[in-house]
């Protein structure tokens, strides 16, 4: 039995201890908003929050989340207001927009580490998150946004 | 020639409207076949639907799939703006596939172009059927009444009545006649030319958007498929012993192999099924499969392209022959010969392939992000053996597509599943199932030839062609490209050269091939416009007035000779014009600051252009290399004429994203094949550009322009690709004539 909490709710898992999170969220619980790209962690679509943490729920298992805290865009904000996902409006980040839940969960946990980033940190931080559209000038613009940083 | 009418509630509307709404349908027809129908009624084929409910909400059903592009709130937004409607009280409703809506199949950039003029006469006829039926209730002339957001005003008394107030009258009256409309003028428009954001811009920031992976109906089960390693391979032997044993996994389902051509059949292979999608990928790795790989067991990409290479260096089919080429060549001057080439690339969206069918009493329902769910019909039902008219796709946003999702293998492997497992499944590619399996963008071979004067221009002008075309992934033993993707700057190459000769050669496949973004443009373009770049080195020339040079005066290329479909549209309406491809050389030339820019050590600017799609774009790149050979691109220029421009916002978007994807097709796109398989399984051996290697500034500059609105997804592919290459040549002098860069040493 392992023992969670997912956006502030308490939850239990009897399954197989080696389910990616990911799966866990999507299948089990139906919290859709977190994607499936590469399903190896290098492409950050699926990334979540792990007791704060940026992580790839894809390769993330449910052992490793055993009494751990999980955040995912559906808990972000209560409604899609968060200053990130604000600035992703604003900017009009996504196109297909697949890829924008781990991009926006990746670009909160960077500025709470760093709430005045560089472009060197916005490229370390995104570094791990593909968007095949193309859109990282936008993300870059709308992190700078969302942190008040001049672009 | 469009038609707008009332439709009639009956059928496949089914409950997307109240019974008192007032719903118009546009019929859209293409010019051509309009021009041909001049006595017999057209056939009732009606695309766009537009309604307004008594409660003042308007509901448009977007027909086309949303990928990215944008065009599931831009084609509504241009009918809203006709209706003179409030864009908060306008809903948008994603329609299901059916051949009365037209044209759904959502490539080729074409949604703008097809549907901006009907979308405006829908949205003009209900406005005027508003003003009429406030007309008649207030007993005053139409003439005095005009829209104002909404509401329809009468104008000398200031009396209003709301849209929702007047449905109950409008229902009533005739629908006007095209030649009673009047389209608002350009100055009205409230949203046209300025864009709204997306339709779903807050639901995909907020996780609730729902993509094709995330679609569940009840009952489901989940499977995942184990495809032959080799195009064309059988299961000799299967052992599922120990899949079986996996927690979740119930059984396993052979599907069988198709019968060539492959078309939008299954490839073949064995579904795990399962409880969950995690428990199918584990199933599948326990499968013991003994593989009869077939005859395409010895392609290997190398030496394959060796045979591409020699076909190119002899005589090939002739395209597009102008002056004498041969005499040009014997007339002497400086001879100049170059190959290029591209591997096979796979589009790789973010989004694997996925699908959920449910087939029961002799239907089929399938929930698909698919760019065709007319296709889904038509090939679900063949596969099945049901009549297309049983067959209902859904249509879900795509979380990416660049023309993979418009083959819908995939969805019929779903189809296929669920009619064995009497249930709904379903199936979810890995990544790297999507990689492997794709309809790869062809690999191809390119010779050019050139015999340059004294002034360095080229008096004579060659070029072949091979790459295993498009069709031979639906018709046995076709080898020769088509006219359709030649037509994307290879026969239409604008240059003025008096003696010019477009051939193409045979190539005969070993994958499925299809089309990625842009398609033959990515070679085409890239061979042409780093060629020219090359003649104008040796000419000792700036690249932008050689090009200039090459492109020559303004005039309609002249392509009566030459097998051109144009892209589908009539040539007299949409010619090519290269006095519109000079304005963006020039526009890009002068945004750029080509000739003035100071640029460090090993940085460079390189300059393409081209017509792809109907539209014209022109892209200087600029690179800076570093003393490990490390590329960076600081920015990029980019001019744009799409004619009209809808949503100038959306444009730009497609325009960066255009330079990211072209970023990878230059620094790491390739596919590459031993013995049949596929190489390259996900994203860490097919890279595409992240932030760090992505342009870091794209600028987009529109040419303001009346013309009729063209595409812009793809057009902005070929010209950065071939600018990229051209900026490395300015920054280190190194010659790009193979993609990707990757291992190619550059200082």
């Amino acid at each position: 039995m392992i023992r969670l909490k997912v956006n502030g709710v308490a939850r239990q898992f009897n399954g197989d201890p080696a389910m990616p999170l990911l799966w866990y969220l999507r299948d089990l619980l139906q919290l859709t908003g977190t994607k499936i790209s590469c399903g190896i962690g290098i492409c950050g679509t699926c990334t979540v929050h792990v007791n704060g943490e940026a992580l790839h729920s894809c390769v993330t298992t449910m052992r490793q989340v055993a009494d751990k805290e999980i955040l995912t865009i559906e808990g972000l904000s209560t409604n899609g207001d968060h200053p990130v996902q604000k600035a992703w409006i604003d900017v009009r980040v996504p196109q297909c927009g697949y890829c924008h839940s781990g991009h926006i969960m990746q670009a909160v946990a960077l500025l709470k580490k760093k709430p005045k980033p560089t472009d060197r940190d916005i490229d370390e931080a995104m570094h791990g998150n593909i968007c095949r559209c193309g859109t990282y000038q936008r993300v870059r613009q709308a992190i700078k946004l969302a942190a008040g940083v001049k672009s | 020639m469009n038609k707008v009418d009332l439709a009639s509630r009956r059928g496949f509307l089914g409950g997307m409207f109240s019974a008192s709404a007032l719903v118009l349908a546009a019929e859209v027809m293409p010019a051509r076949a309009a021009d041909k129908i001049q006595t017999a009624e057209p056939p009732w084929q009606p695309s766009v639907y537009l309604g307004i409910e008594t409660d003042g909400s308007v509901i448009i059903i977007a027909h086309r799939s949303e990928m990215g592009q944008g065009s599931r709130t831009t084609l509504p937004m241009v009918a809203a703006d006709e209706l003179d409607a409030d864009w908060t009280k306008v809903r948008i409703e994603q329609a299901i596939g059916d051949p009365r809506y037209g044209r759904q199949d959502t490539d080729g950039s074409r949604s703008i172009r097809d549907f901006f003029l009907p979308l405006r006469e829908a949205g003009a006829t209900a406005r005027l059927m508003l003003i009429r039926a406030a007309a008649q209730q207030w007993g005053v002339p139409p003439s005095e009444c005009a829209s104002n957001l909404h509401t329809i005003v009468h104008q000398p008394t200031q009396r209003r009545l709301s849209y929702g107030e007047l449905v109950a009258t409008a229902s009533t009256l005739p629908v006007p006649k095209k030649e009673e409309l009047q389209l608002k003028p350009k100055s009205a428009w409230r949203h046209i030319g300025k864009g709204v954001p997306s339709y779903d811009i807050v639901s995909m920031g907020n996780g609730k958007a729902i993509f094709g992976m995330d679609v569940r109906v009840d009952g489901m089960v989940y499977a995942s498929i184990e495809h032959p390693p080799v195009f064309g391979g059988k299961i000799r032997s299967l052992d599922d012993t120990e899949a079986l044993k996996v927690p979740g996994v119930s059984r396993t389902v052979r599907i069988a192999p198709f019968t060539p051509p492959a078309g939008y059949q299954p490839l073949g292979g064995v579904a795990v099924i399962a409880d969950n999608t995690w428990s199918t990928f584990q199933g599948r790795k326990k499968l013991r499969i003994d593989w009869d790989n077939g005859p395409n067991e010895t392609y290997n990409s190398d030496e394959y392209r060796k045979e591409l290479e020699a076909t190119v260096h002899s005589a090939c089919k002739v395209l597009r022959n102008e002056g004498d080429v041969d005499a040009g060549f014997a007339q002497g001057g400086k001879i100049v010969e170059a190959d290029y080439y591209v591997p096979l690339l796979a589009q790789a969206p973010m989004e694997p392939m996925v699908a959920v069918a449910d087939y029961r009493d002799g239907k089929l329902t399938a929930w698909a992000p698919v760019q065709s769910p007319q296709w889904v019909q038509e090939y679900a039902a063949k596969q099945l053996g049901i009549a297309k008219e049983d067959v209902t796709c859904h249509v879900p946003l795509l979380g990416g597509g660049f023309g993979r999702k418009d083959k819908p293998d995939f969805v019929l492997e779903a189809a296929v599943l669920s009619k064995e497992l009497g249930k709904p499944v379903k199936v979810v590619w890995t990544q790297s199932d999507s990689i492997k399996f794709s309809y790869y963008n062809a690999s191809c071979a390119l010779y050019m030839k050139a015999a340059l004067d004294d002034k360095g221009r080229p008096t004579a002008w060659l070029q072949r062609s091979a790459f295993p075309p498009i069709p031979s992934t639906f018709i046995l033993n076709a080898v020769y490209g088509d006219a359709g993707h030649l037509g994307q700057g290879w026969t239409d190459i604008p240059f003025e050269i008096p003696n010019l000769r477009v051939e193409n050669g045979p190539a005969k496949p070993h994958v499925r091939i299809g089309w990625m973004r842009s398609v033959a443009a990515i070679y085409q373009v890239f061979a042409i416009a780093c060629f020219a770049d090359e003649l104008a080195h040796l000419a000792g020339r700036d690249p932008l007035d050689y090009l200039l040079d090459l492109i020559g005066k303004p005039r309609i290329l002249d392509l009566k000779k030459t097998e051109y479909p144009n892209f589908g549209a009539p040539y007299d309406l949409y010619p090519i014009d290269t006095g519109r491809l000079r304005r963006v050389t020039e526009l890009v030339a002068e945004k750029s600051g080509w000739g003035k820019r100071k640029l460090g050590k090993r940085s460079g600017l390189g300059i393409a252009a081209y017509q792809n799609t109907l539209s014209y774009v022109a892209t200087v790149v600029e690179v800076a290399v570093d003393d490990q050979g490390n590329i960076r691109i600081p920015r990029v220029d980019t001019a744009v004429d799409a004619g009209l421009i809808v949503d100038p916002d959306r444009v730009r978007a497609q325009m960066e994203g255009s330079a990211v994807f072209a970023t990878s097709i230059v620094r790491s796109g390739e596919i590459t094949a031993t013995n049949g398989v596929i190489n390259q399984s996900n994203y860490h051996d097919y890279r595409v550009a992240r932030i760090s290697e992505a342009p870091y500034q794209t600028n987009v500059y529109l040419v303001d322009s009346d013309a009729p609105p063209t595409g812009v997804g793809e057009p902005g592919i070929g010209p950065f690709v071939a600018a990229f290459c051209n900026a490395i040549f300015a920054a280190t002098g190194k010659r790009i004539r193979e993609l990707p860069i990757g291992k190619q040493r550059l200082v």
